[in-house]
């Protein structure tokens, strides 16, 4: 069946089985490797992208599911001049965005395997909630398994990235 | 030029990691991200049987689908040589299954397929016929008369024993049993878990035919001693085959081992002339790799009245699966374990531990075990919080009147381990003074008497990590030094080669750092390689805490002979004698230090025109192989407070205070980030992990929904605190870190949920306490935690 | 990864479009809402429907809100949605406590109220709390609407009366004075199936139980509900003892089996403990209705 996918603003048409799961056509027919899978049971959250601007387990939801629809992965979180397509190996240019800065500043990862998924989720909930506390933060990435870092320096660095934001709206006004 | 000839003021600290770059943008590179042209994929069809004789394997309609390039099956392997493949315990492993299967998940045949669809689409049109045969679950029935035979392959073999094996002195330490004022014995368990790290294990295989090169993508801890490994068992001369270990989605002991899997994808390559990736799912990863622990063990100390500990006990019997595959030094069956004597002056111990096999997968040595060391801890802490309980004394004072005293290091204990290096009550100390220990005791009796339950539990461990001398530790003959190569280019940056293998350690940060601190350097000056074994010399890879003890041994020593050979240039450089030079971060002359050189100035030099002393070979490289003298032992003091819900069995971590000892800290931030993660492991074992088995041989633990791993919402916020005691014998003083959490948390939560119960009068329940299983010990009957519930 | 079996897919584009679906390609197509449930099961390769029936699109079935005297939740609703109703909160504080516990934030965000209640797991969360709102179920079929009480939903294991031609659309419950709820679970972890749970509403008159709702989930309660339990409270007085009481009774009439989550006398014992807790903390947010007071 022919599915037309909005990726990271670009839209992307192709011909796919319906049972093709979202994360499978993100990484293997898109070549985003960025977004990750690591389970076979929804559990463990490494696949989490956005669709629709809500955060969801691509490994849970088709690539069918998602025609017509916009998904947002990692690759999408470095702000880009206007015109770049931020695909390819070579698309690191860019501004980071705060929640990447700040998962570097507070050694916010190890292997790097659960980051992707981790700061997707973290930018979600500071555009919805700017200043969490740390057991909103806990909370909100419940549903996500790291296995390096003890989830700490995580929270500290969603902490981070929301004070730098709560900095730079200051310095704006 | 920014960072040219820049002096070193330390490049020790919390420097930030030059790897997040890639990882923070989503441009890692995993096994699973490798394309390649013409890739095709595999799966594994696996036996849903515990043990079951192979009627037939008929794989015809497999082979017919239109997107299946091969089917490979036990018989194909067998005609090879290559169905069977040596294990790390010198036994050997089935690749696929020929006369039986010998535990539910294992390989009975490999399709390769255009695409990872099709390829498991096609594992339902094989047709296995099975005859089953009586399992054997329970370890300790495994040697029972009787009991059916699980390794009949191996000649000799009459039962499920593999191994005895001790340490220590029996005669000694009966004596000092017979002679004690008190005896206390506990049975404890340290159930079966998996290390399971996020991303599962796979290799990408493309062999040659023209050149006769196998190249292979994959994820290892160890690609130098796989290279040698698939040598052997597969024919192809080692100078033709390369490892690439990309980036590693964490390893945690559980990617050392080579699995059947990628000896499938070579072969399948060898058969199809494409290259063959194969990537497990979560469930083959649960059941089919590397297990960790499995440890029934038996433990008796002896102390006076007073509380002095005399000696320790242990008698253990280890389930080692189907297959004795277990990682560790090879005259080591059960690993180093024999540190069970833990941090307290002993005068004797004797240890006895027995092998079995059992119908379930094999391993044993993994998930940050330290080879054993996990279970070693587990053990001697639980008997002495079982002690403090029997004399009525607070855990933290009986503890701290055992402890080794500063002016007995190095120690060797009763077992022939030697300390290196500690302060042992100073550590304890500073843990208790983090978390105001008598504050939480008076509140602990503040809350007994309205009937609310906290615990407080202590644990204190010491580590034997850095394997190993040469002389001592082997892996399959192969001995554990690392090499080390360091080139240092004309204008004055550097590269660094090591042998070992990070899996989220932060290597490429660390390392650098080590390499500029001893040469005046900025660390973004050092480029460190590692994973390509093209690329890199020889060494034993990245486990056992071993890479920043003997690897980053290695880069000390190789940039200090980088560092020497300067000098000589530097001397031709000034027209100076190379004695008349000192090291400030650069070579300057000694009462006139404006006339110096720094190493980036010092490299041009040395590939230039500059005349140097005969028998001075020019550029600035060096390479060295280090062979450790000894093990580094790190150390510390864990206090964990949990809240205990007797109406439900529910425990909350409350608290957790961490003091570690690791010697020289290159990067505290990495550091305690290693800390963090290994926290949260015992936060796991301890309350929520196991890989359960019902009678059948069933493997009850093959997903994330049984097999739980702890969230964001276990996990408090970790208190860390350190104390830095250096190792005498590594050049840097540093020891290693990165399993000492994982080894003492997991009886600082357990020590502390007991506490809690004390009031019921529970005395001992295995791990993991989950809500059922801490009611169930508050009414009298703790859960046997390994075997289902019947 | 595991990964589904071959299937076809279709879009439906209305509820009618649905149905019609449905009817053509029978009992071997599923319906697709958030696939939460689905899916996972397509990968594990547990069922192999032949057709899968995409209703994301169905924006006309995804809402709360208050009419005719009912909170009224239309079956495609997000469980993320239901969590951040108000107004759904306000009339029953369950729903909040349910869907808290209900797997995690992220497959909240795509799995629906519909989706859980129609997989019919025997632990599942919302049919305990939907027995205990005393709930119906509406349903939509080629021959028009019918209704069928929470109760009655549930015919064994994953079985539902949901026949193959038809569609849960609504769940409703009457809003009624003095009404207090509440969810209380047990999990080997967050986001774990419960190893047992209760779900408690009671409503209130002065200080006699003039109604009351027993959910049980994961414990082999009949109907996740225990009936008995709540005849013993019906004109009982708001107490701890009869509390306690009514979590005696609830476990009595429980048959839980021994798993890896926990053994039986250990299920028991939840069903006892929290139905006990549920029916307190459900007692501290019920306002008794008095004379006069609107609902």
């Amino acid at each position: 069946m022919q599915i037309t996918v909005n990726v990271n603003g670009t839209d992307y048409a192709r011909e796919v089985e319906a049972r093709l799961l979202l994360i499978h056509f993100l990484r293997d027919d898109l070549g985003l490797t960025g977004s990750h899978w690591g389970c076979d049971t929804s559990n463990c959250g490494a696949c989490v992208v956005w669709l629709d601007e809500t955060p969801v387990k691509s490994c849970t939801v088709l690539a069918a599911m998602a025609d017509g629809r916009r998904v947002r992965t990692v690759e999408d979180l470095a702000m880009k001049g206007a015109g770049e397509g931020g695909m390819g190996r070579r698309a690191g240019g860019g501004t980071l965005d705060p929640v990447q800065q700040g998962f570097s500043e507070c050694h916010g990862l190890q292997c790097g395997f659960c980051t992707p998924g981790m700061m997707l989720t973290a930018r979600w909930l500071l555009d919805h909630n700017p200043d969490p506390t740390p057991d909103e933060i806990r909370e909100a990435l419940s549903g996500q398994i790291c296995r390096c870092t003890g989830y700490e320096n995580i929270v500290r660095s969603v902490l981070w990235a929301s004070k730098h934001e709560a900095s730079r709206r200051e310095a704006d006004r | 030029m920014k960072g040219k000839g820049e002096l070193g003021r330390g490049a020790y600290g919390p420097v930030r990691r030059k790897e997040d770059a890639r990882f923070i943008r989503g441009l890692g590179t995993f096994t699973d991200d490798i394309q390649l042209p013409g890739m095709l994929h595999g799966a594994i069809l696996r036996s849903p049987l515990a043990h079951a004789r192979i009627v037939s394997v008929d794989a015809s309609a497999a082979e017919a689908h239109p997107r299946v390039k091969a089917v490979i099956t036990g018989p194909m392997l067998e005609r090879r040589g290559l169905a069977w493949m040596p294990t790390l315990s010198q036994d050997v492993q089935a690749v696929l299954a020929t006369d039986k299967v010998r535990f539910q998940g294992q390989e009975v045949a490999f399709v390769v397929a255009e695409d990872r669809y099709s390829a498991r689409d096609a594992l339902e049109l094989i047709n296995v016929e099975y005859e089953p045969l009586p399992a054997v679950v329970d370890a300790t029935t495994a040697l029972d008369p009787g009991a059916p035979v699980i390794r009949d392959d191996r000649a000799g073999q009459p039962d499920n024993h593999i191994f005895d094996w001790e340490a220590g002195d029996r005669a000694a330490t009966d004596a000092a049993f017979a002679a004690a004022d008190v005896v206390v014995a506990q049975d404890m368990l340290y159930p079966r878990s998996h290390p399971a790290p996020l991303e599962t294990c796979g290799a990408v295989a493309d062999y040659d035919q023209v050149s006769g090169q196998l190249t292979i993508w994959t994820t290892s801890q160890a690609p130098h001693a796989h290279r040698t490994l698939y040598a052997l068992v597969v024919g192809i001369p080692e100078h033709k085959i390369r490892i690439i270990s990309p980036d590693i989605g964490g390893g945690f002991g559980n990617k050392v081992p080579i699995y059947p899997g990628y000896l499938c994808a070579v072969v399948g390559s060898m058969v199809t002339g494409s290259p063959v990736k194969w990537v497990e799912d979560r469930s083959e990863n649960l059941m089919s790799t590397s297990f960790a622990r499995d440890y029934h063990m038996h433990g008796e100390i002896a102390a006076a009245a007073d509380g002095t500990i005399l000696a320790l006990r242990a008698s253990v019997l280890a389930d080692h699966g189907a297959f004795n595959g277990s990682a560790q030094p090879s005259k080591f069956p059960a690993g180093f374990f024999h540190i069970f004597t833990g941090s307290y002056d002993l005068r004797a111990a004797h240890c006895a531990v027995t092998g079995v096999y059992t119908n379930k997968a094999p391993g044993g040595v993994a998930y940050s075990c330290s080879f054993r060391i996990t279970e070693a801890v587990y053990l001697v802490e639980r008997m002495v919080d079982i002690l403090a309980a029997e004399l009525g004394m607070d855990p933290a004072e009986l503890r701290m009147k055992n402890l080794l005293r500063p002016e007995q290091f190095p120690y060797t204990c009763p077992t022939g381990w030697e300390y290196d290096s500690g302060d042992y009550p100073r550590a304890l100390q500073v843990a208790m003074d983090i978390a105001d220990y008598p504050a939480l005791r008076r509140e602990q009796a503040e809350k007994r008497a309205r009937g609310e339950h906290m615990g407080i539990g202590i644990s204190f461990f010491t580590e034997g990590v850095g394997a190993g001398p040469r002389d001592q530790m082997d892996i399959l003959g192969l001995g554990m030094a690392d090499g080390a190569d360091l080139r240092v280019h004309p204008t004055g940056t550097a590269v660094l080669s090591v042998s070992c293998q990070t899996q989220g350690q932060g290597h490429e940060t660390t390392f650098a750092q080590i390499v500029a601190q001893e040469l005046g350097l900025s660390p973004d000056d050092v480029e460190v390689v590692h994973g390509d074994t093209d690329r890199t010399p020889f060494g034993l890879g990245t486990y056992g805490s071993r890479s920043t003890p003997v690897s980053g041994a290695a880069a000390a020593v190789v940039a200090r002979k980088v560092r020497e050979r300067a000098r000589i240039v530097a001397a031709a450089m000034l027209e100076v004698a190379p004695g008349d030079l000192e090291w400030a971060g650069r070579w300057q002359v000694r009462g006139d230090p404006e006339k110096a050189r720094g190493i980036a100035e010092i490299a041009m030099a040395a590939h230039g025109a500059l005349e140097l002393p005969a028998g001075v070979e020019g550029h600035l490289d060096a390479e060295t192989v280090y062979n450790p003298p000894s093990l580094t032992h790190p150390f510390g003091a864990y206090i964990c407070v949990t809240d205990v819900d007797p109406g439900t069995g529910q425990v909350q971590i409350r608290r957790f205070i961490a003091v570690d000892d690791c010697g020289v800290r290159i990067n505290p931030m990495i550091v305690e980030g290693q800390v963090h993660g290994g926290l949260a492991d015992g936060v796991g074992m301890a309350l929520m992990q196991v890989i359960a088995f019902d009678s059948s041989g069933n493997c009850l633990g093959g997903s994330f929904m049984d097999y739980l791993l702890p969230t964001t919402m276990e996990c408090p916020s970790w208190e860390l605190g350190a104390t830095v005691t250096p190792s005498p014998h590594h050049p840097i003083g540093a020891k290693g870190v990165g399993e000492s959490a994982t080894v003492g948390s997991p009886p600082a939560i357990v020590n502390s949920v007991l506490d809690a119960l004390r009031p019921f009068g529970v005395r001992h329940a295995d791990m993991p306490l989950t809500p059922a299983n801490v009611w169930s010990a508050i009414q009298g009957r703790p859960l046997r935690t390994d075997l289902a519930i019947p | 990864m595991q990964v589904p079996a071959y299937v076809e897919y279709e879009k439906a584009t209305s509820v009618e479009h649905a149905l019609t679906l449905l009817a053509r390609y029978g009992p071997e197509a599923r319906i697709l809402a958030g696939g939460h449930s689905l899916i996972p099961m397509m990968k594990l390769r547990l069922v192999q429907p032949e057709t899968l029936i995409d209703i994301n699109g169905l924006a006309e079935l995804a809402y709360v809100r208050v009419a005719d005297g009912e909170l009224q939740i239309g079956a495609l609703t997000r469980h993320a949605q239901l969590l951040d109703s108000a107004v759904a909160g306000e009339h029953f504080a369950i729903l909040h406590d349910a869907e808290r516990v209900i797997a995690d934030p992220v497959v909240r965000n795509w799995g629906t109220i519909g989706g859980s209640l129609c997989q019919a797991d025997p632990s599942e969360d919302l049919s305990a709390t939907f027995a205990a709102l005393k709930a119906t179920m509406v349903i939509r079929g080629p021959e028009g609407v019918r209704t069928v009480s929470a109760r009655e939903f549930h015919t064994g294991p994953y079985e539902t009366v949901v026949a193959p031609g038809e569609l849960l659309t609504e769940i409703r419950m009457a809003i009624r004075p003095g009404g207090g709820s509440a969810y209380e679970k047990v999990g080997r972890r967050v986001g774990d199936w419960p190893v047992g749970a209760a779900a408690a509403a009671i409503w209130l008159d002065g200080d006699t139980i003039a109604g009351a709702g027993i959910g049980l989930t994961a414990v082999g309660a009949r109907n996740f509900a225990a009936a008995e339990a709540e005849e013993f409270l019906r004109g009982a007085s708001a107490t701890e003892a009869s509390f306690a009481e009514a979590g005696r009774i609830a476990a009595e009439h429980c048959r839980p089996s021994s798993d890896q989550r926990g053994p039986a006398e250990y299920k028991q014992h939840l069903a006892r403990e929290l139905t006990t807790r549920a029916l307190r903390r459900a007692r501290r947010r019920a306002r008794p209705a008095a004379a006069g007071q609107d609902a």
